[in-house]
């Protein structure tokens, strides 16, 4: 007699019952929608009623517009209308809210209240843009070292001490002296003040005198650390002002961040965004220095440095700066009195106690504002990727302070209303702490994306549909028996996926279920071959399912281990399409194993377990 | 119903001479191959740029690849794909101003003529090709040395050196089959052959698994009949299991679509060899290795309960 527990029974109902809750939702296709929120101000139930108002007078058809605290979705029935909405809103609210396609799911609400949700989209399916960015931690280092040149000679300065030069060197900084009296006192000050982040050492010989700063492994570490967390810190706020619903950003390896932007076909703006670096600082001119005479000559003050305006006249700058792009917390875009482009800056109340003291001290003095970008090139050289940044420092606005500036004012002098939007923008995200190129990207438009959607479901369901024909014919009541199992299969991959939070379904994840639909009757057909030969060694019909289930245990469980094994090492070594091959093909093979081996057994004992000898029709 | 008779006895052991020559001739052909003419490496390991868009009508390639050249690309391919609406556009990395900008350029450029729609744009960075084609060289490396690991130590070290015999035919003969026919290989094709392992060894272990159990029962036989009872007391299985398998992945060969032809195609070719290695291959090496009876008897038995 081959008969299952009852609690087995029950225990094999629970888990598919929950898992055919748990895939429903995949069932209901979802909308295109607008996410409409704001990252400064709360949007309000009034603004949700006026897009209301204002889609129907325009005459865009949408579904339904939802507000919630988070922000107000907008539902329609198709994309062209979604587009048009977006454009429209966009225009309307631009610098105010920001305005992100979407797709929304029409899951039911008591689907929703037990948390199931329908499967991710890879972006190979739902179109989108995948980046892999690269810090550039060298440039992040040269950073470190170039503000610690700048501390130290302040540093240096207040203690009066006379060095007679501090610079920084490959990768360190070089303080000389004349004698080694002052040697000394740079060494005790610098020690002093960095004893725990540098490896400070003195000349060797007394042929010249000076004291050399290094940063300690640890430091350098954590230099990099804090260049890759801003940057990525940087870019979410970045992508958030473009308006992207659902982006990731996430940091892979030890110096790269992956940005996802599902729906973003624009990837020109995007790129330009993401990878921009440009920011401003503000220096008093000096108006004694003769720039033109130090551009002919190459002798620049001492304490200046010689900058260019966009007309390419030159002007001399003070070294020292009054004031950098950090302090700002807010910028936007429009156009000063007279109709020309001009930012809107407001500072952080540290930079406007900063800035209307340096201001206050220079009234009537006249001070640059500086464009600062890095612009990088590569260079393809012996088979080898390099890169070459170059700082491009442009003075866009020469003016005389008239009076002392505090929390808000407004700069002038770039070329157009687009520059003066970005430059907004970049200073509202922040700056990157060290530049980033693009090593990678992947791009999906929205056709390919459904095509590939369409194509993937068609291949599953054909496929699927000839092995189950094939199956019934060959092994008859079994093979059904086996067919069920194999549905049961497919049901319990889908709902694993959506209770995943991480896993994301993508074309080469699709191929992995086709892959495991092949391969799940596997186990099956082992069984059932094994029944058959004990059949033939006149074993009674109830031991020959007994035995031929209890055999093909051991042969079933080493081959899933080792394609198990396959799957794990993709996965750890794969990037994004490997990935979701792995992980459908290792949740197809568990889940095989249950439905193939349990599923079977239960319903093979519940139709033949009871009757004394029947006929197997395998 | 059978598609092989109930009882079938044949002499597959007394055939291993063929079947050897066979298989030393296409490695010996892939390997040729693979050092003369290697493999059409896609973007994902050679680097570059790679831009697939939609016409609204059939289009020219000719007229394509001459926009291309004005606007100053070099060393592009460009060729239809799928469609004669759909054009794919490859450039190999130069010594360009901002690579990550080339697909943009492309589609600036051919979109002054003709409306067409971004369909995928895809750059991968030369450093990032190398370092995919390193992991990918050591994902095989090391999930070769786990599974080797794993059948040690369920079987007997002589037969897990047999199963990586198969498995690394299995793998050289496959990678040759793209290196001749210079179809070309990406990540997806490198993700098929990684499951061309797993399904490989799947058959053979299923082969083994009853080579062990029949070394037990079959105390009076000689290795070779203990072999060719084996294998065909496993056959009906081999061949249903191939089937299904095969019958899904030409679904996805036709159906699928093109992004994933080469993959389905890989797979359809290493399901091919790998059924025929685990039949000749795998259990040849068991006689070459000499296994025998008493390595065997002392393994413990494993009757798992249900």
């Amino acid at each position: 007699m081959n008969r299952y527990p009852l609690w087995k029974n029950i225990f094999i109902l629970i888990v598919l019952s929950l898992c055919v809750i748990y895939a429903t939702p995949n069932i209901y296709p979802s909308q295109p929608a607008l996410q409409i929120s704001s990252t400064r101000t709360a949007v309000t139930k009034n603004l949700a009623n006026e897009i209301k108002n204002d889609l129907e007078k325009s005459g865009i058809n949408f579904h339904q517009v939802r507000y919630s605290e988070d922000g107000i979705l907008v539902r329609f029935t198709d994309t062209k209308n979604q587009l048009k909405a977006a454009q429209r809103l966009r225009q309307q609210y631009l610098g105010k809210y920001t305005v992100a396609l979407n797709l929304a799911s029409t899951t039911p609400n008591w689907l929703r209240a037990l948390e199931a949700t329908p499967m991710n989209l890879g972006l190979d399916l739902r179109g989108g843009v995948h980046f892999l960015m690269e810090v550039d931690t060298a440039a992040a280092l040269d950073n470190a070292y170039e503000r610690s040149v700048t501390d130290m000679r302040e540093q240096l300065r207040q203690e009066k001490i006379r060095y007679s030069g501090i610079k920084k060197t490959d990768d360190a900084i070089k303080i000389s002296a004349r004698s080694e009296e002052i040697q000394e006192q740079i060494e005790e000050v610098i020690k002093d003040q960095y004893f725990d982040s540098m490896d400070i050492t003195t000349s060797p010989t007394s042929a010249e005198y000076f004291v050399i700063a290094k940063l300690k492994p640890d430091a350098l570490k954590e230099v990099r650390r804090l260049a890759i967390a801003q940057n990525t810190t940087t870019l979410r706020k970045r992508v958030n002002e473009l308006g992207v619903a659902e982006p990731v950003i996430q940091q892979q390896g030890k110096d790269r961040v992956v940005v996802q932007l599902p729906g973003v076909q624009d990837t020109a703006r995007a790129k330009e965004i993401l990878g921009a670096t440009a920011t401003l600082e503000f220096r008093l001119v000096d108006e004694q220095g003769d720039p033109f005479e130090a551009r002919e000559t190459g002798r620049v003050p001492i304490g200046d440095k010689l900058y260019y305006e966009r007309n390419k006249n030159p002007v001399l700058l003070k070294k020292r700066v009054m004031l950098t792009g950090d302090y700002i917390i807010d910028a936007s875009s429009g156009i000063d009195n007279n109709a020309r482009p001009a930012v809107n800056i407001t500072l952080d109340g540290k930079g406007a106690r900063i800035f209307s003291k340096v201001t206050g001290d220079n009234v009537d003095r006249l001070m640059g504002v500086v464009f600062i970008e890095t612009k990088s090139q590569a260079v393809y050289k012996d088979g080898k990727n390099k890169r070459i940044t170059k700082k491009v420092e442009e003075v866009i606005n020469v003016a005389r302070i008239k009076e002392q500036l505090a929390k808000r004012f407004q700069i002038t002098g770039l070329s157009s209303t687009v520059e003066a939007r970005n430059l907004a923008l970049l200073l509202r995200a922040g700056s990157l702490a060290a530049p980033m190129y693009i090593v990678e990207e992947r791009t999906v438009g929205p056709s390919l994306g459904q095509q590939n959607i369409d194509l993937g479901t068609k291949s599953v369901l054909i496929g699927f549909l000839l092995v189950i024909i094939f199956m019934a014919i060959y092994y008859r009541v079994f093979g059904l028996v086996a067919n069920i199992a194999l549905g049961a299969n497919l049901v319990m991959i889908v709902a694993i996926m959506s209770m995943i939070p991480g896993a994301t379904l993508t074309l080469p994840g699709i191929a992995g279920i086709v892959l495991t639909v092949g391969m799940a009757v596997d186990a099956n057909v082992l069984i059932f071959e094994r029944i058959k030969e004990e059949l033939q060694n006149n074993n009674s019909p109830q031991s020959s399912i007994n035995l031929g289930y209890s055999k093909a245990l051991s042969t079933i469980a080493d081959a899933n281990i080792t394609t198990l094994i396959a799957a794990l090492v993709l996965f750890v070594f794969g990037t994004g399409p490997i990935k979701g091959f792995a992980v459908t093909l290792s949740i197809g093979i568990i889940c095989s194993m249950f439905t193939a081996i349990m599923g079977t057994r239960s319903l093979i004992n519940i139709i033949y377990g009871r009757k004394h000898s029947p006929v197997l029709y395998i | 119903m059978r598609i092989i008779p109930e009882k079938t006895s044949i002499d597959f052991v007394g055939k291993r001479g063929i079947a050897l020559v066979f298989s030393i001739t296409m490695i010996v052909f892939s390997i040729f191959s693979l050092f003369f003419q290697g493999l059409n490496l896609g973007i994902d390991f050679s680097g570059g740029t790679l831009v697939e868009v939609g016409y609204q009508k059939p289009i020219e390639l000719q007229k394509v690849r001459e926009q291309l050249k004005k606007a100053g690309f070099q060393k592009t391919v460009v060729q239809h794909f799928g469609t004669t609406n759909d054009v794919l556009i490859r450039v190999a990395p130069t010594a360009t101003q901002s690579s990550e900008n080339i697909s943009n350029k492309i589609l600036e450029t051919i979109s002054t003529t003709d409306e067409v729609t971004l369909r995928r744009a895809e750059f991968v960075g030369p450093q990032v090709g190398e370092e995919l084609r390193d992991d990918g060289g050591l994902a095989m490396i090391y999930a070769l040395a786990l599974i080797l690991i794993y059948l040690a130590l369920r079987f007997e070290y002589r037969f897990s050196f047999g199963a990586i015999l198969a498995l690394v035919h299995d793998v050289l003969i496959t990678i040759g089959f793209f290196s001749i026919t210079q179809i070309e290989f990406d990540l997806t094709v490198l993700a098929a052959i990684l499951a061309v392992i797993g399904y490989s060894l799947n058959d053979t272990i299923v082969v083994y698994d009853r080579i062990r159990e029949n070394f037990r029962k079959m105390r009076t036989e000689d290795t070779p009949t203990v072999i060719n009872t084996s294998i065909n007391h496993t056959l009906a299985r081999t061949l249903m299991t191939s089937m299904t398998t095969l019958i899904v992945l030409l679904a996805l060969y036709f159906l699928g679509g093109e992004v994933i032809n080469s993959f389905s195609l890989a797979l359809i070719f290493g399901v091919l060899i790998g059924t025929y290695s685990s039949i000749y291959i795998a259990s040849s090496a068991i006689i070459f290795l000499k296994v025998s009876q008493a390595d065997l008897i002392l393994v413990e038995k494993e009757d798992a309960d249900l």
